[in-house]
């Protein structure tokens, strides 16, 4: 049942990304993310990470792609041409590429499956509860969790520079 | 509810970040009542909080000379205050106060006086120092995005200019994807050892405990790739010389030597530390690595014209040498790398000093042409350059000398003869180019005219530190190779 | 078998209460309300064999209405993205009830049973994440349609739903610091005294959650998205038919869903003032157990939705006496106003914990 689950979720984020990739009309684009987003929340909650899982649609679906969305909308890009150009004459160099990635991922793969990785980790009872989850930022990385708000705090501040028309 | 047992927090360990981070804060909130005086006891002026800024860097480099001695683990070990962080902090204040010093007469000049720019360079350098304290693979990633999120937008403070524009947009997407590389192989490392404490992971590495070592060679290869941007090693160098011309100068004299610095704390931390079990599995990478930036920085630097590229180059060029002291691994390599920092500090933010003195706004004079004849007009300035081209070329007595000169034994004592004698042929062939610029301040006619020179006394102030630091390197290095022995990672 | 019959029925006890009573009801509410503020009688003309029942058919007529109307699709939209949007809209609104809890715990026939459909643990954060999504209805019902005040209307509430969001999420902080838990069951239980009750512990919270709440259901005074008088209709302007009830239907479902949030948070959920569950459960002593706890449960199911639907008619009471925000004191109002207070409010919230201890 849950390996059946996982393979849904990781079929369809696989199948999202793969469509936000080549889709040519940015909301459709935007919405595939969307839906990458959930699954990986599903694949979190199926590792027993409800906390990560909540958290990661609340910011990254719920709010960062509402962003994208905005800024689509802004530009008014309606999709009916495409937004960025393909190079001509690339099939050669596209080939190879194609062949390097799927080279590199069978390498990947083979290795990942001989590394016996496969074996589970025993997980205490409260595992990815938001109780331990903010223990262990409390406790174990203190200092890592104090940094990330001067770190957010220069993004907003960049983001203001950057972005205000008259600075004074 | 159970109550949460805190660690030990011991401040002592970060003052000098918190002393940063703190003055950072100070300046914005000081920024807002500058327009509203009434809310405020006393008076204060925009043209203030600079030295605030300086004030704060001092205080830090302060604390941070009270770190030597012995090493001091905090927050759960996710810090080291050790001696290598200490030399490090040092060099990161010193490089920091000294782009403030700089910058306080090119920011009015350029009309980009705000003070968000000083709060900015203060978050870099705790970012910076953060790297060098690291003791935990999250903290070396912290500390990389706070430097490398200020340096986006200082990069691109200068909005009116479009290379400035491009420059951050250069930099942060080529960035945000080296962050990329640099996370995943993290993840992997966590993956494959457990454990993102650098200790934890060298001890996992030796007692044989990996959950899979294929894992870990492929984290170890990724996070090469995301350091290696960060301190611009080939091939990883594209945004270099577009960045360093774009930024406002006085930020890329800041980008040439704080971060570079801070990348390579990290690197030698995270990879002599961490990963000096599996030293035979990446050091050859690194030696391709090293050989390949000291030659493409070298000879690109060559077929420079414009003075903030030529220094680009050169500056990966210098990357390369000390990735040379990394493949080395030894005490002497380790040693070298931090006066080389140190000695590099003085001689690269001079050089951009001169740049700046003698720019206008609008008017930078960036082409090496327009240094033709400064010494007959301006023997002093024309002076100063010389030396900074002859300190970077290596030339003795100079600091830039011994720096490559334990560099290069360190590299022959570990036994790298070849890449030693690739070092010294690239040294050569850079001799050549920053010789051309004192050739052309010293023996080629004026090919404009030069205006009478109006040194801010801080400026000025910064060239003095600059020059006595360049030339006492370089003839009594042996007290400050001293403290940098003791401070060595071995 | 049996906990998944259990769970059916909670399920289709909360779908049937909200589909089949709330959302077609309101619709009559919002109207007799507005009559009764504005001094009209109105919604009486709907009646069957002339029986009008002050208007209660008007809810039958307006579906039927809705699915005789054409479906219609404005050239130049996009199709799928068209017909999803008021999907998107509905869903979440319906989704977020599976964590809030509408009684108590009870035993019956010796097993314990949780009136809410599913009891996470990370509770609170899941409603956040489920009601975040609800901007995608709103921005992509504007962005298909192909129309300039749809666009227009998208962007305001996409700005106003993203600016609510941060301030709301922060007025709850201080609720979870208080109950230490973000379990809604926990937090419901934890205010079985009257005055450990959400409005007297985080009184501050309270008007900053509803006003934050009303602003995310883009309603009056918050509703420049749709903006009659300025933009037509916003965002929905070119639905007709179901899709467009579906819209209606998404905001009077929020309605509902924040007056469940309201009442468990800061109006003791299930629980009657001075009256606690073992008082109730000592005087119904001489039934069985089985049967007292039926009991106890029914007057708590019907306690929480007494005070829910009381705080649904406050909504509809502020719709009806306030005029529209102007939309950069909206702005204003979120990020200049609410979130500077809701960080203070954590900030004294953290003090008077820290000093009680």
């Amino acid at each position: 049942m849950e390996l059946l689950i996982f393979f849904i979720f990781g079929g369809v984020a696989v199948l999202a990304a793969f469509l936000m990739i080549i889709s040519w009309n940015p909301v459709a684009a935007v919405l595939n993310m969307i839906l990458v987003m959930f699954c990986l929340a599903g694949l979190f909650v199926l590792l027993n990470a409800h906390f990560i899982a909540a958290i990661q649609i609340l910011v990254y679906a719920g709010a960062i792609m509402v962003l994208f969305m905005f800024i689509i909308m802004l530009l008014n890009l309606r999709g009916n041409e495409p937004i960025w150009k393909s190079r001509d004459k690339n099939v050669l160099l596209s080939f190879l590429g194609f062949l390097l990635a799927v080279g590199a991922f069978i390498k990947l793969f083979s290795t990942l499956k001989a590394s016996g990785l496969n074996q589970g980790t025993q997980i205490g009872e409260d595992f990815g509860t938001t109780a331990l989850v903010g223990k262990i930022l409390f406790t174990d990385y203190l200092l890592p969790f104090e940094i990330a708000s001067i770190l957010l705090l220069v993004a907003i501040i960049g983001a203001v520079m950057l972005a205000k028309t008259k600075i004074d | 509810m159970e109550m949460i047992q805190t660690p030990e927090i011991n401040l002592s360990a970060i003052c000098h970040i918190l002393t940063l981070c703190v003055t950072g804060l100070l300046i914005l909130v000081l920024d807002l009542f500058i327009n509203d005086q009434k809310l405020l006891p006393f008076k204060i002026d925009k043209k203030l909080l600079p030295y605030v800024a300086l004030g704060g860097v001092i205080l830090a480099g302060i604390s941070s000379m009270n770190d030597f001695g012995p090493a001091v683990y905090a927050f759960n070990n996710t810090i080291a205050a050790d001696n290598f962080a200490a030399f490090f902090n040092v060099i990161f204040c010193i490089g920091t106060a000294l782009t403030i010093m700089i910058s306080i007469n090119y920011m009015e000049q350029e009309d980009l006086n705000h003070s968000e720019y000083y709060a900015l360079l203060l978050f870099a350098t705790a970012g910076m120092m953060l790297m060098a304290l690291a003791a935990s693979l999250i903290t070396v990633f912290l500390g990389l995005e706070l430097m490398s999120i200020s340096l986006y937008i200082l990069a691109g403070f200068n909005r009116a200019k479009v290379e400035s524009t491009e420059s951050a947009l250069k930099y942060f997407l080529l960035g945000a994807f080296a962050t990329g590389f640099l996370l995943y192989g993290m993840a992997l490392i966590y993956g494959a050892t457990g454990s993102t404490n650098l200790k934890e992971i060298a001890a996992a590495i030796k007692g044989d405990t990996l959950n899979s070592a294929t894992l870990l060679y492929l984290g170890t290869g990724l996070m090469v790739i995301g350091l290696g941007f960060k301190v611009a090693s080939v091939p990883f160098h594209m945004w270099t010389p577009d960045v360093y011309e774009g930024a406002p100068t006085a930020i890329t004299a800041f980008m040439s030597v704080g971060p570079k610095a801070a990348g390579f704390a990290a690197f030698f931390r995270v990879f002599l530390v961490g990963l000096g079990g599996i030293t035979d599995h990446w050091v050859s990478l690194i030696w391709v690595i090293a050989a390949l930036t000291m030659t493409v920085g070298n000879l690109t630097a060559l077929a420079q014209t414009n003075i903030k590229r030529m220094l680009a180059y050169s500056s990966i060029s210098h990357a390369g040498y000390v990735l040379v002291a990394l493949v080395a691994a030894n005490e002497i390599g380790s040693t070298a790398v931090l006066y080389y920092m140190l000695a590099y500090a003085f001689m690269n933010i001079g050089a951009f000093t001169v740049v700046i003195v003698l720019g206008k706004k609008g008017e930078e004079n960036l082409n090496l042409e327009d240094y033709s004849g400064l010494a007959s007009r301006h023997p002093l300035l024309g002076f100063t350059m010389a030396v900074f081209m002859f300190s970077l070329a290596g030339i003795p007595p100079l600091a830039g000398f011994f720096g490559k000169f334990y560099i290069f034994s360190a590299a022959i004592k570990a036994g790298y003869v070849g890449l030693a004698v690739i070092g010294l042929l690239n040294s050569v062939v850079a001799v050549f180019y920053y010789l051309r610029i004192t050739v052309l301040i010293y023996i080629k006619d004026p090919v404009r005219e030069f205006p009478p020179l109006s040194i801010s006394p801080f400026t000025l102030a910064a060239l003095v530190i600059a020059v006595i630091g360049t030339i006492q390197l370089g003839i009594f290095p042996s007290w400050i190779l001293e403290i940098a022995q003791s401070s060595s990672l071995f | 078998m049996e906990d998944f019959l259990i769970t059916t029925a909670k399920v289709l006890f909360i779908f049937g209460l909200n589909m089949g009573v709330f959302a077609p009801l309101l619709t009559w509410v919002e109207r007799k309300q507005s009559a009764l503020m504005q001094d009209r009688i109105g919604a009486n003309r709907a009646d069957i064999l002339g029986f009008s029942m002050i208007g209660l058919f008007h809810p039958i007529a307006d579906a039927i209405k809705m699915l005789a109307k054409e479906d219609f699709i404005p050239e130049g939209a996009n199709k799928i993205m068209h017909t999803l949007s008021p999907i998107i809209c509905v869903v979440p609104a319906l989704l977020t009830f599976a964590v809030i809890p509408f009684g108590g715990e009870y035993v019956i026939g010796g097993k314990h049973i949780k009136l809410v459909i599913a009891d996470l643990d990370v509770g609170l954060i899941f409603i956040f994440a489920i009601s975040s999504l609800a901007t995608y209805g709103t921005v992509i019902a504007g962005w298909s349609s192909n129309n300039n005040w749809s666009l227009l209307g998208s962007l305001r509430a996409s700005a106003q739903m993203i600016s609510y969001e941060v301030a709301m999420g922060f007025t709850l902080v201080g609720v979870f610091m208080v109950y230490g838990s973000l379990q809604l069951t926990q937090i419901g239980a934890a205010q079985e005294s009257f005055f450990r009750w959400g409005i007297f512990l985080q009184p501050l919270g309270f008007f900053m959650f509803l006003a934050c709440a009303i602003a995310e259901n883009k309603r009056a005074p918050f509703d420049v998205a749709e903006g009659e008088s300025e933009i037509i209709a916003g965002y929905f302007l070119e639905y007709s038919g179901l899709k467009f009830g579906m819209f209606y239907m998404a905001e009077f479902l929020e309605i509902v869903t924040i007056s469940a949030m309201v009442t468990t948070l800061f109006f003791g959920a299930w629980h009657i003032p001075f009256i606690s569950s073992a008082l109730i459960l000592s005087m119904l002593s001489f039934l069985n157990e089985t049967l007292a706890n039926i009991i106890l449960m029914l007057i708590h199911i019907s306690v929480f939705w007494v005070k829910v639907i009381f705080f649904i008619w406050f909504q509809m009471t502020i719709r009806w006496t306030l005029p529209r925000f102007r939309y950069d004191q909206i702005m204003k109002l979120g990020w200049k106003i609410l979130l500077p207070l809701s960080l203070a409010n954590i900030l004294v919230t953290g003090i008077v914990i820290l000093i009680l201890q």
